[in-house]
C-alpha cells in the first residue's frame, strides 16, 4: 500500500515539476528584485514590514493559485487522457488514487514554498543586513500558510472529482474567498436569533476558516503567535483537510468510471 | 453491493467525526484569539482609505463587514461592562469611509461612542464628529442633525450647539416639525429631566433598531425612577418639617396623609426608605443610568 501511495505522490509531484510550477519561482524573485527600488526608497522602519508583507502573501498567493490550477486537473486530466484507467486497472485502489493525489499536490507546494522561504530570508537578509531571533517567527506564518495549503488541496480535489475543471476553480477560489473572512462569518452568525443562529453557525463552521491562519500583519510586527494557537490550528487544519479528503475519496468511489 | 454501502457508511461516518473534530479545533483558537480575531487589521490598517483602495470596489460589501465587527466589538465590552473601547471609534470611522451613506452606523455608532464608560465608549467629541461625517456625506437626512444634537445635550451639556443642530435639521426639506420645538426648547432650557425624558422618548418612538430601542427604554425607566425618587425624599422632608424626625417606613408616611400606599419603582418592585430620609430602588443593577440614586452612571 505504502509504495503504491508513494509511487502516485511522486508520479504527481513529477507531473507538476514537468508543467513547469516551479517557473513560479522565478516571478516570486523578478518580484522581490523588481521591488526593491521601491522599498529601498521607502522611510526608515518600513523597508522590512514592505518586505515581510510582499514576501509572505506571495507565497500565500503563489501556492493558492498554484493548489487551485494543478488541483482542478488531477481527476479530470487522468480521465481525459484515459491514464486513470490504467492505473486503476492494476491493484491501486481509489482511495489510494486520491490520497496520493493529494500528496503529491501538497508535497509541490511544500517545496515550493520552501524553496520561496529561502529566497525570502535571502532578501530579508541582504535589506535588513542581519537576522534577528523575532525573525524567526516568520516561520510560523509560512508554517500556517503550508496549513493553508493543506486545505485548499483537498478542497480543491474534492470539488475535482465530481465537477468540470472551470467549475472546480470556480468553487474552490469561492471557498477561499469565504475562508478568508471566515472570522466574520461567525460574526455574523453570533449576531442572528433563532433557527437562523444555528443554521448560520453551522455554515459557518462549514467553510473553511483562513482567517485564523493567516498571521502576515502580526508577525510582520514582530508579535509573537502563542504556543496553543499553532497547536489548536495545526488541529483544525488537518482533520479538516483529512475530512475534505475522505469526502473526495467517498464520492469518488461512488463515481461511475465507465 | 452490501459491502459497498457498508464501506459508503462507514465513510460517511469518519467525515462527520473527523469534520466535528476540526470544529473543536477551531473553537479553540476562537477561544484563545476571542472577539479581537476580526480586529488586526484595525490595528494595522487604521485608515479607511487604505481599506477602501484594497476592497477593489467591493467597498459596500467591506463596509457592512465593518460594521459588524464595530457592534461585536461594542457588544462584547458593553456585555462584559470591561470598558476600554478604544478600537471603536477607528472601525466606526473605516466603516463610514467605505460607505458613507451607511446611516445606521452614524447613528447608532454615535451612541456605543457618547455614552459614559462602562456603558459606552465615554467619547462624545468623537460622536459628535462621527455624526457631522455623517451630516456631510448625508445631508439630506435631517435625522442625524437630531442625533447630534440629542449628543450636544446629553452628553456635551453643549446646549447652544445643541440648539444649533436641531435648528439646522428643522431647516432640512422633510423634517418633523417637533425639531423646531427641540430647538425652542434648548434656547429656553439648559439641562431638565423633563427635556432629557422627551428626547429619549422621542427615540424610542422613531428608531427602528432594536439595540438603540432598548438603551432608550432603559435610560426613560432610569429617568422616571429617577423622578418617583426625587418626589419621595421631597414628601420625606415635609414628613419631617412636621414632626421633627425621618420616617421609619412608608407606612408612616401613608398615615401622616402624605402617600396613598407603598410607592413602587417602574419595575414594580417597593422603593427602599434609608434611615437618612434618602430613597432607593430595590436592585440598581435593574437601573443603569440612575444620575442622583444609584451606583450606575448618568443618562
Amino acid at each position: 500500500m505504502t509504495s503504491r501511495l508513494s509511487a502516485i505522490t511522486l508520479n504527481t509531484f513529477r507531473e507538476a515539476v514537468r508543467d513547469r510550477v516551479l517557473y513560479n519561482l522565478v516571478l516570486f524573485v523578478l518580484l522581490l528584485v523588481a521591488s526593491a527600488p521601491v522599498i529601498s526608497q521607502i522611510s526608515i522602519g518600513m523597508e522590512k514590514l514592505m518586505l515581510v508583507n510582499l514576501g509572505l502573501s506571495s507565497i500565500s498567493l503563489f501556492g493558492v493559485i498554484i493548489a487551485i490550477f494543478v488541483g482542478i486537473g488531477l481527476v479530470s486530466k487522468e480521465i481525459e487522457k484515459k491514464t486513470l484507467y490504467t492505473i486503476l486497472s492494476r491493484p491501486v485502489r481509489r482511495w489510494e488514487f486520491i490520497a496520493g493525489k493529494y500528496l503529491g499536490l501538497l508535497l509541490t507546494l511544500v517545496v515550493n514554498a520552501a524553496l520561496m522561504t529561502v529566497g525570502f530570508y535571502v532578501a530579508l537578509l541582504i535589506f535588513t543586513h542581519g537576522l534577528k531571533a523575532a525573525d524567526g517567527m516568520l516561520l510560523v506564518a509560512i508554517y500556517f500558510i503550508i496549513l493553508q495549503f493543506m486545505m485548499m488541496v483537498a478542497i480543491t480535489l474534492l470539488f475535482s472529482t465530481f465537477s468540470t475543471p472551470i467549475f472546480s476553480a470556480i468553487f474552490a477560489f469561492s471557498l477561499f474567498v469565504i475562508g478568508t473572512f471566515g472570522n466574520d462569518l461567525r460574526n455574523f452568525a453570533a449576531m442572528s436569533q433563532g433557527a437562523t443562529r444555528w443554521l448560520a453557525t453551522a455554515a459557518a463552521y462549514a467553510m473553511p476558516n483562513f482567517a485564523s491562519l493567516n498571521v502576515i500583519s502580526q508577525v510582520a510586527h514582530e508579535q509573537s503567535v502563542g504556543a496553543q494557537v499553532v497547536l489548536f490550528n495545526t488541529i483544525y487544519a488537518a482533520l479538516y483537510s483529512v475530512a475534505v479528503t475522505a469526502a473526495a475519496v467517498l464520492v469518488f468511489e461512488r463515481r461511475n468510471l465507465k | 453491493m452490501k459491502h459497498n454501502r457498508k464501506v459508503t457508511v462507514i465513510g460517511a461516518a469518519l467525515v462527520i467525526a473527523l469534520f466535528a473534530g476540526s470544529v473543536i479545533g477551531r473553537r479553540q483558537v476562537e477561544a484563545i484569539q476571542g472577539p479581537q480575531a476580526t480586529l488586526d487589521e484595525v490595528l494595522y490598517l487604521p485608515s479607511g482609505k487604505t481599506v477602501k483602495r484594497l476592497s477593489l470596489g467591493y467597498s459596500s460589501l467591506m463596509a457592512d463587514i465593518y460594521w459588524t465587527r464595530a457592534v461585536q466589538y461594542f457588544g462584547s465590552r458593553h456585555l462584559k461592562h470591561s470598558g476600554g473601547y478604544e478600537l471603536l471609534y477607528p472601525l466606526l470611522d473605516i466603516t463610514t469611509d467605505l460607505d458613507p451613506q451607511l446611516i445606521v452606523a452614524y447613528e447608532s455608532g454615535s451612541i456605543f461612542l457618547s455614552q459614559r464608560v462602562p456603558e459606552g465608549a465615554g467619547q462624545p467629541d468623537k460622536a459628535a464628529a462621527l455624526v457631522e461625517k455623517g451630516i456631510h456625506a448625508n445631508p439630506s437626512y435631517w435625522r442625524l442633525y437630531f442625533t447630534l444634537g440629542f449628543i450636544h445635550y446629553m452628553d456635551r451639556h453643549d446646549y447652544k450647539a445643541a440648539e444649533q443642530a436641531f435648528q439646522k435639521g428643522s431647516e432640512v426639506p422633510g423634517a418633523l416639525p417637533w425639531m423646531k420645538v427641540m430647538a425652542a426648547r434648548m434656547a429656553e432650557k439648559g439641562e431638565d429631566a423633563e427635556t432629557a425624558a422627551y428626547l429619549w422618548k422621542t427615540i424610542y418612538d422613531t428608531t427602528s433598531d432594536n439595540m438603540i430601542k432598548d438603551n432608550a427604554a432603559k435610560h426613560l425607566i432610569s429617568l422616571r425612577a429617577e423622578a418617583d425618587m426625587a418626589e419621595l425624599e421631597r414628601r420625606t422632608q415635609a414628613y419631617r418639617e412636621r414632626f421633627g424626625a425621618n420616617p421609619a417606613n412608608w407606612s408612616e408616611l401613608v398615615r401622616a396623609g402624605l402617600l396613598r400606599g407603598v410607592p413602587m419603582d417602574p419595575n414594580g418592585a417597593p422603593y427602599k426608605l434609608q434611615p437618612d430620609g434618602t430613597v432607593q430602588v430595590e436592585d440598581p443593577s435593574q437601573y443603569s443610568y440612575l444620575e442622583h440614586h444609584g451606583q450606575g452612571p448618568a443618562r
